[in-house]
């Protein structure tokens, strides 16, 4: 029940096709609000049709008559002529805003992000090799472009934060790009949208867009190693983790562990989120998750590693320590 | 010929009413027991036990439908786990298209078409036998699997790599892959069966023009399965290949792709959901038409618009993929296609129009079910619209906006047309009337429950909740609509339930209908309700696409032997006499035959070697069904 | 409804042959099924070869001997079922006889090549995709050389039966000389993609 109260509070920040704050996504919302105008003023024009066609006071002997069948002739074949100018318009107006999306300019830098059954994988890179690795939380410089190169690890994902554009699948065997722009500071949640298996639901990330400086600073932190545990507790927390089987799968920069199939865990404490946007960063709740994340996130890719009690604390404090 | 020279058979120029009907039913007649009941090949017969079986289906599906809304209730509910949701909206969506929508439709067809073109059985009446096992025996194969835990649990799309050897582990795809196979079995089957019925079984004087418009949506349904299965079947043979024997079609790291499958399912799911509105709209074009009491306004257009559907869904599948990193151009081209499907399905919407308007509508169950489907279709429509725009796609693919479109196309264009379609001919089929006070409750129930219950989503959708989640954490703001959406469920649930009741009462006690209660004009209604096993006395003739409006009597021909089953073969066009052919008698050897192939097909998802072993009792069976028994239907 | 006899069907022949016969057009309708699958196992095959930096993957190209015989011997094949289906139509017994057994004899033939043909691609099905997509198309077409041989062996042993004689039966027969013409048609496209399109 403890553990279901940390669930409880998670994330924070937007996840709206509506509510946007990136270049593509306001696009978007442009289009968006034009066809279903267009689209619920056709339907109320065809039930106000209908509801007159249904209600409308008949003569007494309204047998078939030509006269008739040819107005209808006349009106339906105008319909049907209204009906192909307004797909075309509503073509037209799509294909404009593909070109406006697509034509955002070049990129001021390029993140790598691959989707992991049930997390993300994020790497930042620096002139065309890999700088640094971290999960889940992206940042951006905010009114910059950023091109999202996006890859699978297994199955298909998609990578998807509506308040800043639209969806981008990631397919084994392929690389695609997604281009964001956030034009205001935020917080900006996305979540995965192509079901790729049990924790599908638990595969959330957040794009954080902070102004230049804030970014630099964030940027210089991660792309340093670890921070050398000051507290006795966070040392022993080391060991343990170093002792254990976490180093196997989880990289601490500036330790001897290089595990890959988990996140890199270098500077996880100073991530809002774990666990894929599951559940805040807290001491707490790092403790819960590495106690028992399969209860947490049943069916997830991290096991159960068998700790004391005096373990699983200082574990959970070295990695609250690494800022 | 009434010279009276001897002649060794017998002919119906010569009797009465009475003696003709003793003839007929003795060599049509399906006798008691569970021998004849599984052997017969009465179209009526297969075509009710098709009939009910999907819409046990409905209802199954239905029910797992409930039991989602009740996990999506709340955020981070507990009630049903990651691992069951995800079985369950699987065998939702499976169920729902494959053994529910499709066979549902065809299930009508198999049942009316023969009636409406005036002959008396279907072509093919034991391959239409065959095609019934192979769908129940899919059906039991999935619900089987689901009841042990083995339930399909990768969407019924079943992408891959999630679908393939190395995530999909277990026997859970295989399952899915192969219950494909059989129902494509059993739909190609009957498409095959339809357009030979429909090609060359015709009254003499159904020419093209006046065959009815049902008629003509299911013949153009059943060219859309003859050219769309066969792409899920190579598909999901290819998966189970790639599953079992090692092969790398969808292996990107030997040479395979991941989007082939994408493409190989949706070059046949699009079509697929054509196939399940086309025979819809035929329904509503003959309710329209009965319940204004005048022909549809525009057949010839109405006509082109259903040919020129077909022709077009298979232009359209990549609309689909619109997120998987297709070059845009590509993609652009297929926005053009899917908007442009909107003219043939506004020209549709405008003649029925035309016709409400120039007619004089009757408001009975059927007629409310299709205003019901022009109101809630026109939404699905315009939303189909929105999501073919590739931009508009980005934002609202896989979430519940477009759960939102597809249960508007699919419940609203295509349920409630068929449940205007069951009010309509229930009297046909049963010879009883069903309640016109239930009925108005059902509409009422299912039409604002099913609003209440997908309106929102439309929201949810553009709110950021994607489709496919067994839960979603409670500080995105979605909790409440998907409470609302939850209980909206349950009012929907109860007009279903409604439905039934009076289905299993009016099926009872339902007030006698007689040959034709509302006073239609296609040749179903000339003939006594329930049909007789032989259909028609006297094989109808036709000089109109109207025949019970245009003359009082019955027009027939006379002249088939009575000593054996005889029905009229007629020229593809002008639907002029060629032939008296015979119809095949009863036979158990269609059910042999769907034993030995469920054999092969289920045994195979376990070893290769079985397609060898077990081909050996499907030759056998199928060379008992087709080796002559010496029954007169075999003399030429 | 009351009824009225308006015409006289007595003298219509009982049984509707070739392209009158509701069984033509069901083969055909079985044909064109079929055809569409053969048509994306070719699709499949372009795509696949479309998507690779060097096709064949990693294998050399098939080597041409089988297959060029089977194309041989399938194309001459067509000749005798030419003549068995000109055979039906007369209902011409003895000769249909003679035919279904020359007949079932082509159908053997193919078989044994077809065994040849499997190693002369140079992989196997679980290689790569390449391997995977030629040996599906080459099972695919094994398949209805195989059903179309049991159904000429069945046919074969019931002309020589008392239910030979028959209409129904001469329209069988022509109806399965119809289906040796598709299985032989397909063929050759499939002949072109597996041996020379990866020449080009
Ligand atoms: C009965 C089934 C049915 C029908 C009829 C339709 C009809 C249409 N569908 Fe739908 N569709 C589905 C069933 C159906 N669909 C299903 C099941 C899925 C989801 C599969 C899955 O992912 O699980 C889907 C998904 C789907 C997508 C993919 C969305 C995504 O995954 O992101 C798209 C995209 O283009 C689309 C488009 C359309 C269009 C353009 C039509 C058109 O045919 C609609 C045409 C009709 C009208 C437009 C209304 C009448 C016209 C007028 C009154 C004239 C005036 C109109 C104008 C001026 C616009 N559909
Ligand atoms: C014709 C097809 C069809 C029909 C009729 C329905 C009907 C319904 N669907 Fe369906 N749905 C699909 C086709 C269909 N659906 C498909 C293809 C998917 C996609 C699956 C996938 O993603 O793979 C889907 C997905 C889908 C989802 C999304 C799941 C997810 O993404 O996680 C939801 C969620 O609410 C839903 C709800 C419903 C509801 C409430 C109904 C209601 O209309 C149901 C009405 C209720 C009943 C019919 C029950 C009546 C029963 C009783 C009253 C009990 C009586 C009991 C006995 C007699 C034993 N459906
Ligand atoms: C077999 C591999 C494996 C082992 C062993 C393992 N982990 Fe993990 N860990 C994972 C994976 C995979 C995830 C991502 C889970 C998810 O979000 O779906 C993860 C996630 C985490 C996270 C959350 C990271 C984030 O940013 O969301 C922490 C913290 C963590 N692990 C700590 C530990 C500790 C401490 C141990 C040892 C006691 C450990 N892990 C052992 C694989 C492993
Ligand atoms: Cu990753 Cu869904
Ligand atoms: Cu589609």
């Amino acid at each position: 029940m403890g553990l279901f109260a940390v669930c409880l509070s998670g994330c924070n920040g937007t996840q709206s096709a509506l509510d946007v704050h990136g270049a593509s996504a306001i696009h978007l919302k442009h289009l968006m609000l034009l066809v279903i105008w267009v689209c619920a003023l056709v339907w109320l024009t065809v039930m106000v049709v209908l509801a007159y066609a249904l209600l409308r006071k008949r003569r007494v002997a309204a047998e078939v008559n030509a006269g008739a069948d040819n107005r209808a002739t006349v009106i339906v074949s105008a319909a049907v002529g209204a009906t192909a100018l307004i797909i075309a318009g509503l073509t037209v107006a799509s294909f404009y805003t593909t070109r406006l999306i697509d034509g955002d300019g070049d990129a001021a830098m390029t993140i790598a992000v691959k989707g992991e059954q049930w997390w993300w994988r994020v790497t930042y890179m620096r002139d065309g090799t890999p700088d640094f690795e971290t999960a889940n939380e992206i940042h951006i410089p905010v009114g910059r472009t950023v091109l999202l190169q996006l890859e699978s690890a297994d199955v298909v994902h998609s990578f998807w934060v509506p308040s800043l554009a639209g969806k981008q699948d990631l397919v084994p065997g392929r690389t695609n790009t997604l281009a964001l722009r956030a034009e205001t500071p935020g917080v900006y949640r996305g979540q995965c949208a192509e079901f790729c298996g049990i924790q599908h639901s638990h595969m959330a990330m957040s794009v954080i867009a902070d102004d230049a400086v804030s970014f630099e600073r964030w940027l210089a932190d991660q792309s340093a190693e670890s921070l050398k545990p000051a507290e006795p507790e966070a040392t022993a927390g080391q060991a343990v983790f170093l002792g254990k089987p976490c180093a196997a799968c989880h990289r601490v920069r500036g330790t001897p562990s290089a595990g890959t199939t988990g996140p890199d865990l270098t500077h996880v404490g100073s991530r809002d989120t774990i666990g894929a946007g599951l559940m805040e960063r807290t001491r707490g709740s790092l403790a819960a998750w590495i106690a028992d994340p399969q209860t947490i996130k049943p069916g997830n890719n991290m096991p159960m590693v068998p700790l004391t009690s005096d373990e699983l604390r200082a574990v959970s404090a070295y990695m609250e320590s690494l800022k | 010929m009434a010279d009276g020279a001897p002649r060794k058979d017998l002919r119906d120029t010569a009797l009465d009413s009475a003696e003709l009907d003793r003839h007929l039913t003795s060599i049509w007649h399906t006798r008691g027991g569970l021998w004849a009941a599984v052997s017969t090949v009465d179209h009526k017969i297969i075509g009710r036990r098709y009939i009910i079986t999907a819409f046990v289906f409905l209802f199954m599906g239905g029910v797992l439908s409930l039991l989602m809304r009740l996990q999506l209730s709340q955020p981070e509910a507990r009630f049903i786990g990651p691992d069951r949701y995800n079985q369950i909206f699987t065998m939702h969506g499976t169920n729902m298209m494959f053994l529910f929508a499709v066979p549902v439709m065809e299930a009508m067809a198999v049942y009316l078409v023969p009636l409406m073109v005036g002959t008396r059985n279907i072509a093919f009446p034991r391959l239409n036998a065959f095609s019934y096992w192979m769908f129940l025996a899919g059906g039991i194969l999935l619900w089987v699997a689901f009841a042990i835990d083995t339930g399909p649990d990768v969407g019924w799309f079943a992408y891959v790599p999630l679908a393939g050897p190395q995530y999909g582990t277990g026997k859970r795809a295989d399952i899915w892959a192969q219950m494909i196979t059989f129902t494509e079995i059993s739909a190609l089957c009957v498409a095959v069966e339809l357009v030979v019925t429909i090609f060359k079984q015709r009254a003499p004087g159904m020419s093209l023009d006046r065959i009815p418009l049902f008629v003509w949506s299911m013949l153009v349904t059943s060219f859309l399965v003859i050219l769309a299965m066969p792409a899920i079947m190579i598909a999901s043979s290819s998966l189970i290949l790639d599953r079992l024997v090692g092969t790398h079609f969808f292996n990107p790291a030997e040479g395979g792709d991941v989007l082939l499958w994408q493409h190989l399912f949706w070059f046949f799911g699009h079509p697929e959901v054509y196939i399940i509105f086309l025979p819809a709209v035929g329904m509503a074009s003959t309710i329209v038409a009965t319940f204004t009491g005048r022909p549809v306004f525009g057949y010839l257009a109405m006509v082109m618009a259903l040919i020129s559907t077909g022709v077009l869904a298979f232009g359209l599948w990549v609309h689909h993929m619109f997120v998987a990193g297709l070059p845009r151009l590509g993609e652009s081209f297929f926005t053009a296609s899917s908007m442009a499907i909107a003219v043939p399905a506004g020209l549709q919407i405008f003649c029925w129009l035309a016709t409400l308007w120039m007619g004089r509508p009757v408001f009975k169950t059927p007629l409310l079910f299709v205003v019901g489907f022009i109101i809630t279709f026109v939404v699905g429509g315009m939303t189909g619209v929105m999501v073919a725009s590739v931009p508009f796609d980005t934002q609202v693919h896989d979430t519940y906006f477009v759960v939102a479109h597809f249960h508007y196309v699919l419940i609203g264009g295509a349920v409630f047309p068929l449940l205007g379609a069951i009010y309509y001919w229930f009297p046909k089929i049963t010879g009883r009337m069903m309640s016109e006070t239930l009925g108005r409750w059902v509409f009422a129930l299912i039409f604002a429950g099913f609003h209440l219950t997908f309106f929102p989503m439309h929201i949810l959708g553009l709110a950021g909740m994607p489709r496919r989640v067994y839960t979603y954490q409670p500080e995105l703001p979605w909790s409440g609509l998907n409470m609302m959406v939850s209980l909206s469920a349950l009012v929907l649930a109860s007009g279903f339930l409604l439905f039934a009741i009076d289905i299993f009462r009016s099926a009872r006690n339902g007030p006698a209908a007689g040959s034709n209660p509302w006073g239609a004009a296609t040749l179903e209604w000339a003939t006594a309700s329930p049909p007789r096993c032989y259909n028609f006395r006297r094989m109808p003739v036709v000089y109109s696409g109207e025949p019970l409006w245009t003359e009082d009597e019955l027009q027939v021909a006379s002249g088939l032997r009575v000593d054996r089953r005889e029905l009229l073969v007629t020229a593809v066009v002008a639907a002029t006499p060629q032939a008296r052919e015979s119809s095949v008698p009863h036979s158990i050897w269609p059910l042999w035959a769907a034993v030995a192939t469920s054999i092969v097909l289920i045994w195979s998802i376990f070893t290769p070697w079985a397609v060898v072993w077990g081909s050996i009792p499907v030759a056998v069976a199928l060379t008992g069904w087709f080796w002559p028994k010496g029954a007169p239907e075999e003399e030429s | 409804m009351r009824e009225r006899v308006v015409l006289d069907l007595s003298d219509v022949t009982s049984h509707a042959s070739g392209s009158a016969s509701p069984t033509w057009w069901g083969t055909l309708a079985f044909m064109l099924i079929e055809g569409t699958g053969f048509a994306l196992a070719i699709v499949i095959y372009l795509y696949l070869m479309s998507l690779a930096p060097k096709w064949p993957i990693a294998t050399p190209v098939p080597s041409l001997t089988a297959g060029t015989l089977m194309t041989i011997v399938l194309v001459a094949s067509l000749a005798p079922n030419m003549l068995v289906t000109g055979w039906a139509k007369k209902q011409d017994l003895p000769k249909v006889r003679f035919g279904l057994v020359v007949m079932s004899l082509l159908g053997i033939v193919p078989l044994i090549i077809r065994v040849f043909e499997f190693p002369a691609v140079h992989v196997s099905w679980d290689r790569n995709a390449y391997g995977s997509i030629v040996w599906l198309m080459l099972g695919l077409h094994t398949t209805h050389i195989l059903t179309d041989l049991i159904e000429t062996l069945v046919l074969t042993c019931l002309m020589f039966t008392r239910h030979a004689d028959n209409a129904r039966r001469y329209g069988d027969v022509a109806d399965n000389a119809m289906y040796w013409n598709f299985v032989v048609a397909t063929w050759l496209p499939i002949y072109a993609c597996i041996y020379w399109v990866p020449r080009l």
